[in-house]
């Protein structure tokens, strides 16, 4: 425990000339090209784009899940290849093994490790004591509410001393003041652990409510659109979020995030042939949506 | 004008809620939950279950009662119950059986033949479906064989065991292993097959390789569907092993059905019947029951 939270920071992540692309009928398709990013340590960092445009692909490259056609992704300066405990990830849908109790579930990491029984329980108590879970160390995670099992995947990822945190939409199945309790959790686990988080969302508010940066995405293929440096004073009230600052970067975020959405579905709709529709209408309609 | 009317209104109803309402509300924690209160919240609760017992056991009786009338009577409509014997003449040969040795003898030889084919089934079928499912080659060679052997039923093996094995005794195992071997194999290698991969990812990056991720992860994951291989593999092992006693046996309950018929013993049929049906249901609990202590996670 001691050693996880006094740990210095680091956690460098860098993605240079990244581009991935997979073999289809039709020859390759471009799921994100041309794309740098960074992460340095102890920064919070989240990535928004309209849906499918390569940002889970993305940090599903720097977990070390996808290998990048182009281009390279390091950690600290060192490549990566394949998932190690070093990135800890935390999955939308909790992931978390349904036959093993909250506790077998955070002690996981630290069990392929080697550490000894005595020592991993004692560890695992003590993380599920921060996180206000300990009267649930028995249950299995199908009796815990979605809030409950995401923070005991936070805890398990965090377990073994990750020197980055993944986070692939974390809290997209959860209720809207679950979420908000969950943010809250989740930047004070950050500011105490000190450690580099690379997060996906398409939740705007949440982006900018969290993050140091923010890099937006455009649509697919997925490149980066703009980086934002969020410059809110830390720690960040929920009151903050009706503050002009706030709302002027909602703002800008948002049309940057409509463009590229609308985008993407205008390019749908010409893919699907509908050109003798009334696309002026149609296009007229989808921005309402959004 | 109306606001005095609406104070007044409070004020006359207060006293009666004051009086009405503290008095139930206090009672119960003050003096422990008599039994009657006990049983009777009891019986609310499990309300579902005891119903579904109660039918249950006049359905039973029922089913007895509609024997016994078909039988007295020797009905004869469509079926033929003339030389069907009674629920009261297959009790007096039972009683006369659980006191005859050989009977027993019958019943034991039956369940060990079922252990050893069920058992050699479950050892080799189990790992081999988990191994299939991770090991696209080891899949893609041993897939189109079983493909071929899997619709043959286990009785049509029955000339080609006698061949294969020197005794009788073996080719009736190997016949019951058959029987069961196939559904544990599809089954695991389904339930392999549906392996959540997000949760192989989170161990991953939890640290976990190839040997943790298959005991940790893969294994657990599909083992309520090897229990259910189990307990499809358990019904037809019986259904082979009483085909195979029937046909090739010495000695079993299946043999025991058909000397019975052999000797003109109406009685003992039934007996023999209803001592399989007996042996199938509980050989079935015990699975769903090792089911249920290994998965845990699986029980409300």
């Amino acid at each position: 425990m001691n050693e996880i939270l006094t740990k210095a920071p680091q956690g460098h992540i860098e993605v240079r000339n990244f581009s991935l692309s997979y073999d289809s009928i039709e020859g390759p398709v471009q799921a994100v090209t041309d794309t740098q990013i960074h992460v340095k340590p102890g920064e919070f960092v989240s990535i928004v784009g309209p849906s499918g445009c390569g940002k889970s692909t993305l940090l599903n490259a720097v977990a070390g899940f996808l290998k990048p056609t182009t281009g390279v992704v390091t950690v600290d300066g060192e490549p990566v290849n394949g998932p190690s405990a070093e990135r800890g990830m935390v999955f939308q849908q909790y992931s978390l093994f349904p036959w093993k109790t909250v506790r077998e579930n955070v002690e996981f990491g630290l069990k392929m490790r080697g550490m000894p029984r005595s020592q991993r329980e004692r560890a695992a108590r003590t993380l599920l004591g921060l996180a206000g879970l300990e009267a649930f160390e028995k249950h299995y995670p199908d009796k815990l509410s979605g809030g409950m099992k995401q923070r005991v995947g936070i805890v398990r990822a965090l377990a073994t001393g990750p020197k980055v945190l993944l986070l692939d939409e974390p809290f997209g199945a959860l209720d809207a003041q679950t979420r908000v309790i969950m943010q809250q959790i989740l930047t004070n686990m950050w500011q105490r652990l000190k450690i580099s988080v690379l997060f996906v969302t398409h939740d705007i508010d949440e982006a900018i409510f969290l993050s140091d940066r923010v890099y937006c995405m455009t649509a697919r293929p997925g490149s980066i659109k703009a980086e934002i440096p969020i410059p809110l004073e830390r720690p960040r009230q929920q009151a903050m979020m009706m503050s002009s600052e706030f709302l002027a970067l909602r703002r800008g975020l948002m049309s940057l995030i409509r463009e590229e959405s609308l985008k993407a579905m205008g390019g749908e709709i010409s893919d699907m042939g509908l050109q003798g529709l009334n696309i002026e209408l149609h296009g007229h309609s989808l921005a309402d949506v959004i | 004008m109306s606001s005095p009317a609406l104070v007044r209104h409070s004020e006359d109803s207060m006293p009666a809620i004051a009086e009405a309402g503290p008095a139930p509300a206090v009672t119960p924690p003050a003096t422990p939950p008599s039994f009657g209160t006990f049983a009777l919240r009891w019986y609310r609760l499990n309300r579902a279950g005891l119903r579904a017992i109660a039918i249950g056991i006049i359905s039973l009786l029922a089913f007895l009662l509609v024997w016994h009338l078909l039988t007295t009577y020797r009905v004869v409509f469509f079926v033929r119950f003339t030389n069907v014997p009674s629920p009261l003449a297959v009790y007096a040969s039972f009683t006369k059986a659980i006191h005859d040795p050989k009977f027993l003898m019958h019943i034991l030889l039956s369940c060990r033949r079922i252990l050893m084919g069920f058992s050699l089934a479950a050892i080799v079928g189990v790992p081999l479906g988990l191994i299939m499912g991770r090991f696209k080659l080891v899949h893609e060679i041993i897939f189109p064989v079983a493909e071929v052997l899997r619709p043959i039923p286990a009785i049509a093996w029955v000339p080609m065991a006698i061949m294969l094995w020197p005794t009788n005794e073996q080719s009736i195992v190997f016949i019951t292993f058959l029987g069961s071997f196939f559904p544990i194999l599809v089954n695991t290698l389904h339930g392999m097959t549906l392996v959540d991969p997000v949760l192989v990812r989170a161990a991953q990056c939890l640290g976990a390789r190839e040997r943790s991720i298959f005991r940790e992860v893969y294994f657990p994951a599909s083992l309520p569907h090897i229990f259910t291989g189990l307990t499809v593999g358990m019904g037809v092992a019986w259904v082979s092993l009483i085909a195979a006693e029937m046909i090739s046996g010495q000695y079993g309950i299946g043999y025991f059905t058909w000397e019975a018929y052999s000797l003109v013993q109406y009685a003992d049929i039934a007996l023999g019947m209803i001592a399989i049906g007996v042996l199938g249901l509980g050989s079935s609990l015990l699975i769903r029951g090792a089911g249920q202590l290994v998965m845990p996670w699986r029980s409300r």
